[in-house]
């Protein structure tokens, strides 16, 4: 049998993972990572919306060419526990774009966890994150930027906000950026915070209800994280998506 | 109307309102005059339902029924509107789209059929017209980015896609030049004078009341009305100051 190294607790990527439903996946799919090559000058898409029953592990590895273009666009929805990491390894003026939005109550926990390798020059990413949590639920992000010696010119962005409905709920962010070369740009910033009560009473006064209020904020509070999205429907489904538990909120 | 009686209102326990009383008729406007202090944005806000004040005695009755008892929302489809002397940015949501779910919102309240998208649109224009507002302020994000006198214009056009029975507008007057302040006044006139509507006019300054001519005019002290007239009491204040009139 090969050996499959399971997480602990110590290693700060798993830090704030649920260890209550992580021992219940098998050992093998900590192991089962989905590689994606994109050749050089190419551009690819990817849209993922997680919002079956079941938790669920993504762990993608995306080695990005010579000026190729990635996108990665994630709703992460669904089970008790829902996690997705991604490894990004930049060749040379390569660019990776990420957004990502967590979003839950009861008592799940979400992360993103990513790992952006800007190994050769001239690459660029750009990451937006946004957390909307209600009840005892936990959203999670870790954001770590390497940039190596050779790496000039390198632009790293990373904003992540947290929206927390209730008392309860939690968002831990933590950006990691380790950088070695000394011409590069690399921008980072974390806020959080509640609905403004001033937008909803103004919202009120106008005629919408509570409901509508809160959802017309929440979507576009999160909007932010799909905005990098080109083709409109596409952003509007996962905008959808991602509200689509929200009726569960109180 | 609006019928005030007795009203007490305070706010982190401090009282703000002490037995605050008016009668708004239908077809018209007053105007509530006062120094910083007075209670006149508590009073808009009150009337408004904005959360933080205590009613601690008095009622409010509007078209029949107790305003205090409805939630802001049930205020707005009932017929009131607030305009407001700080309107609130919305990052992220266009005016469009929010007058569309705010107007379907009301319609929807009094068991009205929603607008569709291009009914809309051309109400939007036909009220964006009448405040001289460009269709494409409409398609940003409501307030934000607008100059003082942008957002207090957005207000008056939002009242006009609105359509309320009785306007309360708190200082919708600051902030604007006095080119602005015309379009405005005749906007408010445009919008609201009617035999079935009425407007409380919420203001420092005799200038707005050149253009929008109140009925009755009040001087706000010390949380109460202390003195009711007609329009020459605004002129009046202007002239002479509060302290010596409101004493």
């Amino acid at each position: 049998m090969s050996a499959v190294t399971l997480p602990t607790r110590k290693e700060e990527e798993w830090r704030y993972a649920d260890f209550g439903v992580l021992e219940a996946f098998a050992p093998e799919s900590f192991a089962q990572w989905k590689h994606v090559e994109l050749a050089a000058g190419e551009t690819r898409r990817k849209c993922m919306v997680l919002g079956g029953a079941e938790p669920e592990l993504h762990r993608i590895r995306i080695t990005l060419g010579e000026g190729a273009r990635g996108e990665l666009f994630v709703v992460n929805n669904g089970g008790d526990y829902t996690r997705v990491e991604v490894v990004v390894h930049m060749a040379k003026g390569a660019h990776f774009e990420f957004g990502g939005v967590t979003i839950g109550g009861g008592d799940v926990t979400r992360e993103f966890v990513t790992r952006i390798d800007h190994a050769e020059p001239g690459a660029t990413s750009h990451q937006v994150v946004r957390a909307v949590h209600w009840g005892r639920a936990t959203g999670n992000f870790l954001g770590r930027i390497d940039v190596v010696r050779d790496a000039q010119k390198t632009d790293a962005a990373q904003d992540f906000r947290g929206l927390l409905l209730e008392k309860g709920a939690t968002v831990n962010a933590k950006p990691e950026l380790e950088i070695y070369a000394d011409d590069v740009k690399c921008a980072h910033g974390a806020a959080i915070g509640q609905l403004d009560e001033q937008a909803r009473f103004y919202m009120a006064a106008r005629g919408l209800s509570p409901d509508v209020a809160r959802k017309l904020l929440i979507r576009a509070f999160i909007a932010d994280a799909f905005a990098a999205v080109e083709d409109e429907g596409e952003q509007e489904q996962l905008l959808d998506a991602a509200l689509g538990t929200l009726a569960e909120a109180v | 109307m609006l019928k005030i009686e007795n009203l007490h209102a305070e706010i982190d326990g401090k009282k703000i309102l002490n037995g605050l009383s008016l009668e708004v008729g239908a077809g018209k406007v007053h105007a509530i005059m006062g120094p910083n202090g007075a209670g006149k944005s508590t009073l808009a806000y009150v009337l408004g339902g904005r959360p933080g004040y205590e009613i601690t005695e008095g009622s409010a009755t509007f078209a029949g029924q107790d305003l205090l008892e409805l939630e802001p929302h049930e205020r707005a489809a009932a017929g009131l509107f607030l305009g407001f002397q700080y309107p609130v940015e919305i990052p992220g949501v266009s005016n469009v789209q929010f007058l569309r779910e705010a107007l379907n919102s009301q319609r929807k309240a009094r068991g009205e059929e929603p607008l569709s998208g291009g009914e809309f649109l051309k109400l939007a224009k036909e009220k964006a017209g009448l405040l001289r507002m460009d269709m494409e302020m409409l398609k940003r994000n409501v307030n934000v980015g607008f100059s003082g006198g942008e957002k207090k214009r957005a207000e008056m056009v939002q009242m006009g896609i609105l359509d309320p029975k009785f306007a309360v507008l708190d200082e919708t007057d600051s902030g604007l030049d006095i080119d602005a302040l015309k379009i405005v006044g005749e906007g408010i006139n445009a919008i609201m004078r009617a035999p079935d509507k009425a407007v409380l006019l919420i203001t420092h300054y005799q200038r707005l009341l050149d253009y929008v001519k109140p009925d009755v005019v009040h001087v706000l002290a010390k949380g109460r009305i202390v003195k009711t007239g007609g329009p020459e009491l605004a002129l009046e204040l202007e002239r002479e100051g509060y302290e010596a009139v409101a004493a």
